[in-house]
């Protein structure tokens, strides 16, 4: 048997949550308070998801890099190796917002779209 | 040249000022902002969180800001970039450069000020030792991520956990550097929890709470600092010292409200809030002199700015049209037990619609009451289960309510 506690971040209260689990199997579920606390503590202890925010880097654009997001969440132990993927990638300007930058990161079909217009920078 | 409404910041508060009043029927609005685009501090937090609940979804910074700018660019609203303000008065007369008009002088019926806020720097919290390079403010670090693309530094030690240094925690650890660890003075943490559990724990980044930086060494570069406990008087505690090596040092140590123009207009401020004193439409004490925004307060969120901001915005065009009936004496609002502060300050109209006060504490505390309450009388009470420093506390008080006021409103906190 193993307890693991988590910090619910539903609302201000920030209960400390602990969920006791054998063989990744959740047998109880104490110290929340509300229904909403013991959702996150399932959520967070079988499918922790994020959604992954980072920057790209832009040739011709008013900046040397554009932000992007992935347009679901993503699990949270990729969120390092997508961040590594997108490094490799260079996209040249106008972007807009919401553009597809790169589909199916990872395999977890998720696509990471742009989180701003990035213009062609002027010639002058 | 004459203008009717001058918005001083195109950040989230700016435009969500400009808009409204705009809506109000005030065509002839001029938005002056100091950057070369418009969103403020917006762009550089590229992190999602934003527009919750003005919008009911999870934007990023970036996207939050393009929702209003779409809706500027809509209007005939006039946005100068580029363009900074030297000088206003409290005939409300601007005066601002730029390198395309060079000098330009405005007459404005109203003023909007929405300059933000600036973070609080090395200088202002003295912590001693070498000067190198490699120091740097939380929103600086950002912004040089974000949308320069360069990196500041490798190995990070990150001082204050307020939400920007929490963010940058997570910021840097995505892009490969190593984050040894936030150092927070105080026994609490300053940012939200969310960004604690989702930036700190998630990356296993120590958060040491009660402790302080005594030393930076470093000849050129930052090559290490030492940090120590702290006692309740924030004291560092002898022995309790720990050399880290490091090459670069983020500093998360608080935002000021940034209030040079509003002392030029001399504009009350206050002391507790470091902003301007405002009435319930965000008028500050010179009459057509509008504030929302951090340069208010400093908030935690940006639904907050925005919709403080629409409340700024309607004030100014109703007094540009003349529309606002003001009280000979305005109502003083004042904290009471565990609020350090209240916003607005003083209610001054005649006729009061309902009004939305935003309040900090000075200490966490569990079930409790906030209680508005005018010549010993109780007018309204709330309910929380728990109250936070971090946390802004917003109550809301209906135009029925705010009519049982005699001349003074103080706002309590009660176990």
């Amino acid at each position: 048997m193993k307890t693991h506690t988590f910090t619910c971040i539903k609302c201000p209260l920030s209960c400390q949550i602990e969920l006791i689990e054998e063989n990744n199997e959740i047998l109880k579920i104490k110290s929340h308070t509300c229904n909403q606390g013991e959702q996150y503590v399932i959520d967070e202890f079988t499918n922790p998801v994020r959604i992954l925010t980072t920057t790209v880097c832009v040739e011709n654009g008013i900046l040397p890099v554009v932000p992007v997001r992935s347009e679901e969440p993503i699990p949270k132990h990729l969120m390092k190796k997508c961040v590594k993927e997108l490094s490799t990638t260079k996209l040249k300007a106008p972007i807009a917002c919401g553009d597809p930058i790169y589909k199916n990161i990872l395999n977890t079909g998720v696509t990471i779209i742009a989180s701003r217009d990035m213009p062609k920078k002027s010639m002058t | 040249m004459e203008v009717d409404i001058v918005v001083i910041g195109g950040g989230p508060a700016g435009l969500a000022a400009a808009l409204s009043a705009y809506e109000k029927g005030i065509t002839d609005v001029v938005i002056i902002e100091r950057d070369f685009e418009l969103g403020g501090i917006l762009p550089q937090c590229i992190h999602d969180g934003f527009g919750n609940f003005i919008f009911g979804e999870m934007l990023t910074g970036p996207e939050y800001a393009q929702r209003y700018i779409d809706g500027v660019e809509k209007t005939d609203i006039h946005v100068k970039l580029n363009t900074m303000v030297l000088d206003i008065d409290s005939e409300k007369r601007i005066t601002a450069v730029n390198p395309e008009d060079g000098l330009i002088q405005m007459e404005a019926k109203a003023i909007i000020l929405a300059m933000g806020c600036r973070e609080r720097t090395r200088a202002q919290i003295l912590i001693p030792g070498d000067r190198p390079s490699g120091i740097y403010t939380a929103g600086v670090a950002q912004r040089f991520i974000n949308m320069e693309g360069l990196m500041p530094g490798k190995k990070v030690v990150i001082l204050g956990s307020g939400d920007v240094g929490l963010i940058m925690a997570r910021r840097f650890t995505l892009e490969g550097a190593d984050v040894e660890g936030v150092y927070e003075i105080l026994p609490h943490p300053g940012g939200l929890t969310r960004n604690v559990v989702q930036c700190l724990q998630d990356y296993n980044i120590p958060l040491h709470l009660s402790h302080t930086i005594i030393n930076i060494k470093g000849k050129k570069r930052v090559e290490g600092v030492t940090v120590a406990k702290v006692d309740s008087q924030w004291k560092p505690i002898k022995g309790t010292e720990r050399v880290i090596p490091c090459d670069t040092v983020i500093l998360s140590v608080g935002l000021i409200p940034e209030n040079e123009l509003s002392q030029k207009a001399h504009v009350q401020i206050d002391s507790r809030t470091s902003g301007p004193v405002v009435d319930e439409c965000m008028e500050t004490s010179i009459p057509g002199i509008f504030a929302c925004g951090n340069v208010v307060h400093v908030h935690d969120l940006v639904d907050d700015v925005s919709e403080a901001a629409d409340t700024a915005g309607k004030g100014a065009a109703d007094y540009v049209t003349g529309k606002r009936e003001k009280r000979t004496i305005p109502i003083t609002v004042t904290n009471g037990r565990n609020v350090a502060y209240v916003v607005p300050q003083t209610i001054g109209g005649k006729k009061v619609d309902d009004v939305t006060f935003y309040l900090r504490v000075k200490r966490i505390e569990k079930n409790v009451k906030v209680v508005g309450s005018s010549n010993g009388k109780e007018i309204y009470t709330k309910k929380e289960r728990i109250v936070k420093p971090p946390e802004m506390v917003k109550i809301h008080l209906s135009s029925d309510e705010l009519r049982n006021i005699k001349n003074e409103l103080l706002i309590e906190v009660n176990p």
